[in-house]
């Protein structure tokens, strides 16, 4: 108990040293790296269709500006689709496995058998199936992020300690109320885990889908401008995915953060 | 009003063994009594107390409460456990209201209620904080709080200080003697400290284990209100000395300082 007031009572110095940590120092290492990319390139005169400078990857993908954006956007609305259904899918999945040993030995083998499957090998033949649109894109970034997902959100459906679903049980509370208002609250911080995971697996998702089947998007990007061997284009791509992939994982964070500010830190240790 | 006649209960365990936890259990508890259980680890207090709490069921005899089957849980009973669990995404407020809001029960009247609870409990003001910006002590106050919001007749306690160190512990064991002289109940409260034991109760019930057995009923010759000076009487060392030889009967009292 001592220690967790030790940490309440210095919380506001944590935060500015947290601050300079999260963002000062990241940056510095980001900029210092970008810069020793570039004296070792132009140093050694690495040719640009093997390694690129950046300022040689600024310049090309900044010519093709508007291309770019567009091929960024329709990755993230990928990204995007395929992480919101994966939410949609895991969210029931891990309730139903959560529900009952039967009903978990029922379904837990096909989603490990699903999971087995890779991704890559069935993206051609789930573009047969379900045509040339958005929809396979979205279902192989679904089915690429949303594993890690059920197994998190199960494991904090699971985590409710047994005393506290004794008093639910003594309140005569359903099974809908103990799931609403313990088990899903209970599980928050293991969402968001898993949350931050499916994010990351989406972009991976969305550049292997836009791979396979696409005329549009970062994947396809990299893909043509690597056939015609225009590389600095090509890590210029790659380099708007990583960014995307930081943001998004990001974006994730803020959320929980500001919504759900008992589940970051020492949540468990609250309990 | 709470009747326990021959109450027996078995376990089966995962690999097919039958565990018997308790074993033709037979005890009458008055209104407002405060009664403690004591006894070694695995000698089904836990179990008692959940089968009053309507929680599990017993394998055979009967527990019944003002003459009801005890068949499932009841709403006037509160709980408290050895964790305080509190919801670490609730308010203290919201902490001690949860059982109302779980039992549909909550009115206009429930704020007003919990937060003189808290305040009996000596934590006025502390409503909106969050349950880990308390301490232990504070944090299983307002699990009593959360068992005594609906107002129930009987509470059931299962270690509610063990996991306290020693000097909160006989704080809040006052206080506890204190909350229940402003607001008498049934009390069933299990511990495995013999002088807790005997500063709350009327009546000890010492447990002997495998199978759990009541070894015997002690009535404490104790006048109230009690205090830790109540442990300088002649009265509270009989039955304590009662408790122990009971507990360590067979085995060797001098080495057996700590019970279960």
């Amino acid at each position: 108990m001592s220690v967790q007031h030790k940490t309440s009572a210095s919380k506001p110095r944590k935060r500015r040293g947290a601050t300079y940590h999260e963002v000062v120092v990241p940056l510095l290492t980001t900029i210092a790296a970008f810069g020793l990319w570039e004296v070792v390139c132009r140093v050694f005169e690495v040719p640009s269709f093997l390694i690129p400078t950046p300022s040689e990857i600024w310049r090309e993908t900044i010519a093709i500006g508007p291309a770019v954006a567009g091929h960024t956007m329709a990755t993230l609305k990928t990204v995007m689709l395929g992480f919101i259904v994966s939410i949609l899918v895991s969210l029931p999945l891990a309730v139903l496995l959560t529900a009952s040993p039967a009903v978990s030995a029922a379904i837990y083998p096909l989603l490990v058998w699903i999971q087995s499957i890779p991704k890559v090998a069935l993206a051609p033949i789930l573009v047969v199936l379900l045509g040339t649109n958005e929809l396979p894109r979205v279902t192989i970034t679904m089915l690429v992020a949303f594993f890690p997902l059920v197994i998190s959100i199960a494991t904090g459906l699971m985590s409710v300690p047994p005393e506290l679903l004794e008093l639910s049980k003594a309140c005569r509370a359903s099974k809908l109320s103990e799931l609403w208002r313990i088990r899903l609250p209970y599980a928050i911080p293991f969402i968001f885990a898993g949350l931050k995971v499916a994010i990351s697996l989406a972009v991976v998702g969305a550049v292997v889908a836009e791979f396979v089947n696409s005329d549009q998007g970062l994947g396809f990007l990299i893909q043509t401008s690597t056939a015609f061997f225009k590389v600095p284009v090509a890590f210029g791509a790659l380099i708007i995915l990583s960014i995307m992939g930081v943001v998004l994982f990001q974006l994730v964070v803020i959320v929980e953060r500001v919504f759900f500010p008992w589940s970051t830190g020492n949540a468990a240790a609250a309990v | 009003m709470i009747s326990l006649d021959r109450v027996t209960r078995i376990f089966n365990s995962r690999d097919g063994e039958s565990v018997v936890a308790l074993q033709d259990v037979s005890l009458d508890i008055k209104r407002d009594e405060f009664i403690t259980l004591v006894g070694p680890s695995g000698c089904g207090k836990s179990t008692l107390l959940r089968i009053v709490a309507g929680l599990i069921l017993p394998t055979a005899g009967s527990a019944s409460i003002d003459g009801e089957p005890i068949s499932e849980p009841r709403s006037e009973t509160g709980i408290v456990f050895q964790a305080p669990t509190l919801l670490p995404w609730a308010s203290v407020l919201d902490n001690v209201l949860f059982p109302l809001r779980m039992m549909h029960r909550y009115d206009s009247t429930s704020a007003d209620r919990a937060v003189a609870l808290l305040k009996l409990v000596g934590l006025a003001g502390f409503e909106s904080k969050s349950p880990r910006e308390l301490s232990g002590g504070m944090q299983q106050r307002v699990a009593i709080c959360r068992a005594l919001v609906h107002d129930p007749d009987i509470l059931l306690m299962d270690e509610p200080f063990g996991a306290l160190d020693a000097l909160t512990r006989e704080e809040m064991t006052l206080e506890l003697l204190r909350i229940w002289s402003e607001k008498p109940k049934t009390v069933l409260f299990v511990t495995h400290s013999i002088t807790e034991a005997v500063v709350l109760a009327d009546r000890v019930v010492v447990m002997s284990p495998r199978p759990g057995r009541v070894a015997e009923v002690i009535d404490v010759k104790l006048g109230r209100p009690r205090t830790f000076e109540s442990e300088a009487t002649p009265a509270f060392h009989e039955a304590a000395h009662r408790i122990r030889q009971l507990i360590y009967g067979k085995r060797n009292v001098g080495s057996a300082q700590n019970v279960g």
